[in-house]
């Protein structure tokens, strides 16, 4: 019997419109976990670096976490993987809400689609019963929309339903894939959804999920309970008040939003305004959000409320969570009330809150700059707000230049031509980043942004605080309590680090230090993301009530798998560093692992050097950011090291990779 | 009139503008109810389902009661704060006329027990797992007069024998008494 997992995947072949049950083997578990392990494991294996991310050949995982569907709070995220049509490497993408554990009440681990549907169709999987249906009727409909269409047709109002818009379906690089309060935005995975033809998995369950040793899984469940409620009632002290607390950020609950309007940048990621909060604006803006939200909500299996549902005068109601709430208010230099107005239209249109926003200010920028002409923008509107919902329209339908910025910044700058490029400045691998522009380098932040593969600062960074206590006594009352860190030196980092002198920032926390930190946010995210753990709870917040001491536990009562500290330390090293892989056999190199030129002001050139060469060999990748043969080795990844000398990726010489190694072909 | 006695009255109070829909009491109601105790999980089976209808603000967290062998010749249709909620959201029968409070497998009725248990516990699961406070329990004990049932007996008897006549009734009653301690409605 096997434990947690259900021990079978869907294997679909859009193509031929072929449907498998297939049962996995549990040696791949004890290796990968599940969810994100798993997936990686799927598309080194499957997924050879020729394949075009529209190939019929790549593959498209939706997977649920090995633990969802346990009484585990917070369990429920879907993990998506594909490769991106935007950065043409591994797409990271997860959601929470409640389709994962519904997937495995079915039966499953995993849905893997493959091929391509001739017409448009959607996945209904009920139980044993799953079968492809026309989806022609749907086509052009919003991602929420669609759902509920899919729910009444079917009549299951329990079904769950991820769907793509209008973005997916005309494989917007930055199309999302929308379920109700969740999404799976980031890595354009709604533009392969909607290249496969599929617009909608719906899924519904009613079968059992078993724990291994369910008294003392359900000890640690309770014990878990109740440091959240521990946490909830004492919130983190010395830091800004949307970190004090677990959960993702509590955007819709909290009206003081000085700290996002006058830190991060405005428009195309360029302004900073110190002095925008100010009374007028929070009565405002306090009232746009209490009359707009209904209730505080919350994911399958959790107290923490951080999604809202919005009620907009003249709207069909949506659901919310987290940062999109300022993305579009912040890019038009507008208020609250239209950027809460146009996050409807997105979200429907399926399209990631963080890119959405950036390439329209970004493609605005460029018109002021008279790179993009009246010709090239004709028929747009001559208000600002309007021209925001008239660049959207055009680019989740690419009409017009519509076609062009449905690329993203990077890719549309190039087509673009004529200087544009400088205006794609806020990337990371191709991939638009949270507008922060900040002055003084942060050792940690730059190893962070270089090299997470996730492309994504919230996806990499968490327990280690994001700055330095001004005095000993604060930070002596923070480590006081601070029993998640994986080993006690990382308390004396912590309180050796002061705000200035001998013992700041960039040269403290020093080097070693700061791979040690790093590696230890990044390996917390890497493990949530294969359990299918909300970061919220996790890797995310300062001291998460799940963490390295007690995920052990969890697998074992849970999965029945027999794992300490040092076997997961191991298992999630092994398909982080399977995933580092697979961008590397993709053309992926050290040039790469960079932040936007323009993050800091003050840049330390030969420290960044330092930085990137001592994490590249505590990571066990040589100086060109490859895995070498040894550490793959080591994590009986032999197969990749074999593949890389094939390919001429490692040559014999552990130490060197090949000249010039085929970086990918940019796409014209 | 007959001797009074104390009863005590299980309560769960639900505030249905507390919930924020997460479903944590259907999941570890089902574990609870798994045999052995928390090996399984499936809100399908549980006893509590929450009615929820996200984009109408709709959650109505409703406990399995008696089950109906028939549906009901109509329905109710509530609106409430200008919300209109579906037939039969407040209702705890497990019927034909839906598929909730069934066992999925069997099809057999579901009933809320309040986590029935040895050793008892404080409060039922459900809401032990609520961190929101939408589902809160209350005790008390109320004063009832034992033989008021017997009076309720009566007035049905008289009714019958209005009808069918006292041998028929005696006759019948012999009859069942013959054929053991059956209750009737329990085949």
């Amino acid at each position: 019997m096997r434990y947690a997992e259900t021990g079978f995947n869907l294997e679909i072949d859009l193509s031929r419109g072929n449907i498998e049950r297939v049962q996995t083997d549990p040696r791949l578990t004890e290796l990968y976990l599940g969810g994100l392990g798993t997936n990686a494991k799927l598309l080194w294996d499957r997924v050879p670096p020729e394949v075009e991310p529209f190939s019929p050949e790549n593959l498209l995982i939706f997977s649920a976490g090995l633990l969802c569907g346990t009484p585990a709070t917070g369990c429920n995220r879907t993990i998506v993987s594909t490769i991106s049509p935007q950065t043409r490497l591994m797409a990271f993408s997860m959601m929470g809400g409640f389709w994962a554990p519904e997937l495995k009440y079915a039966g499953y681990d995993k849905v893997i689609l493959r091929g391509k549907s001739p017409d448009l169709v959607y996945l209904w999987i009920h139980n044993d019963k799953v079968e492809l249906r026309d989806a022609s009727h749907l086509r052009g409909k919003g991602a929420g929309e669609t759902a509920e269409l899919i729910r009444k047709e079917l009549k299951e109002p329990n079904a769950q339903v991820a769907a793509i818009g209008m973005a997916g379906e005309n494989r917007v690089y930055f199309a999302s894939i929308e379920q109700g309060r969740s999404s799976a935005s980031r890595g354009g995975i709604g533009a392969v959804m909607g290249d496969k033809g599929l617009k909608a998995i719906a899924v519904r369950g009613t079968k059992d999920v078993n724990v291994a040793r369910p008294a003392e899984f359900m000890e640690l469940c309770r014990e878990v309970l109740s440091y959240i409620k521990f946490r909830n009632e004492n919130p983190v002290e010395g830091v800004m008040a949307i970190l004090t607390g677990l959960g993702s950020p509590q955007e819709m609950a909290v009206h003081d939003e000085k700290w996002h309007t006058e830190n991060f940048m405005w428009g195309n990621s360029r302004v900073r305004r110190k002095d925008f909060w100010n009374d007028d604006v929070k009565r405002k803006w306090s009232e746009t959000l209490d009359s707009a939200r209904t209730r505080l909500i919350s994911c399958y299996n959790c107290p923490m409320k951080c999604g809202a549902t919005l009620s907009l005068p003249g709207l069909p109601t949506y659901m919310m969570k987290c940062f999109s709430k300022l993305t579009y208010t912040m890019a038009a230099m507008s208020d609250l009330e239209f950027g809460l107005r146009i996050a409807q239209r997105a979200t429907e249109y399926g399209v990631d809150g963080f890119s959405a926003p950036q390439v329209m200010a970004f493609a605005l920028e460029l018109y002021e700059a008279g790179i993009l002409t009246d010709q090239d923008m004709a028929g747009m509107p001559a208000g600002n707000e309007e021209r925001f919902y008239w660049l959207l329209d055009r680019i989740v339908r690419r009409e017009g230049i519509g076609d062009v910025l449905a690329n993203g910044t990077y890719w549309a700058a190039k087509q673009i031509g004529k200087g544009a490029g400088a205006f794609a400045h806020n990337n990371i691998k191709k991939h638009e980043q949270l507008p922060l522009k900040l002055s003084m380098l942060n050792p940690i932040y730059f190893l962070m942004y270089a090299t997470g593969e996730k492309i994504n600062i919230t996806q990499i960074e968490g327990q280690f605080p994001q700055a330095p206590f001004p005095t000993l006594e604060e930070r002596e009352a923070f480590v006081k309590d601070w029993f998640q860190v994986p080993d006690d030196k990382f308390k004396q980092y912590f309180l050796d680090w002061e705000l200035r002198g001998e013992k700041s920032m960039p040269f403290y926390p020093t080097v070693q230090m700061c791979c040690d930190i790093v590696d230890w946010q990044e390996k917390m995210h890497y493990i949530d993301d294969a359990l299918g753990m909300c970061a919220g709870l996790s890797s995310f917040p300062l001291k998460p009530p799940y963490h390295i001491h007690n995920y052990p536990k969890f697998i074992s009562a849970g999965a029945g798998i027999d794992m300490d500290e040092a076997k997961l330390t191991q298992a999630a090293k092994r398909y982080r560093t399977l995933v580092r892989a697979i961008n590397i056999r993709r053309g992926m190199r050290r040039k790469d692992d960079k932040p936007p030129e323009n993050h800091w002001k003050k840049r330390f050139p030969e420290l960044e050097k330092e930085l990137l060469d001592t994490y590249y060999k505590f990571k066990g990748w040589n100086n060109d950011g490859i895995p070498t043969r040894e550490s793959l080795h080591e994590l009986g990844l032999d197969d990749v090291g074999d593949d890389f000398l094939k390919r001429g990726i490692l040559t014999d010489n552990a130490e060197c990779s090949a000249q010039g190694a085929s970086t990918q072909p940019e796409k014209k | 009139m007959g001797e009074k006695t104390k009863k005590k009255v299980k309560t769960i109070k639900v505030d249905v503008d507390k919930c924020n829909g997460c479903r944590a009491c259907e999941m570890i109601c089902s574990a609870f109810h798994s045999v052995p105790k928390y090996s399984g999980n499936n809100p399908a089976r549980s006893r509590i389902r929450v009615i929820r209808e996200p984009l109408k603000d709709i959650y109505v967290p409703v406990y399995a009661g008696e089950n109906a062998k028939a549906e009901c010749m109509g329905r109710d249709k509530y609106v409430i704060d200008g919300k209109e909620y579906e037939e039969c959201a407040f209702c705890r029968a497990s019927c034909p006329s839906r598929d909730i409070f069934k066992e999925p497998d069997s099809g057999l009725p579901l009933k809320c027990d309040m986590c029935e248990s040895d050793p008892t516990l404080e409060k039922p699961l459900c809401v032990q797992w609520c961190m929101v406070d939408a589902l809160t329990y209350e005790e008390r004990e109320e004063e009832v007069e034992e033989d008021v049932k017997l009076d309720d007996v009566e007035t049905g008897l008289d009714s019958l024998v209005a009808k069918h006549g006292l041998q028929k009734v005696l006759d019948t009653f012999a009859r069942m008494s013959q054929k053991g301690a059956e209750q009737p409605g329990e085949k």
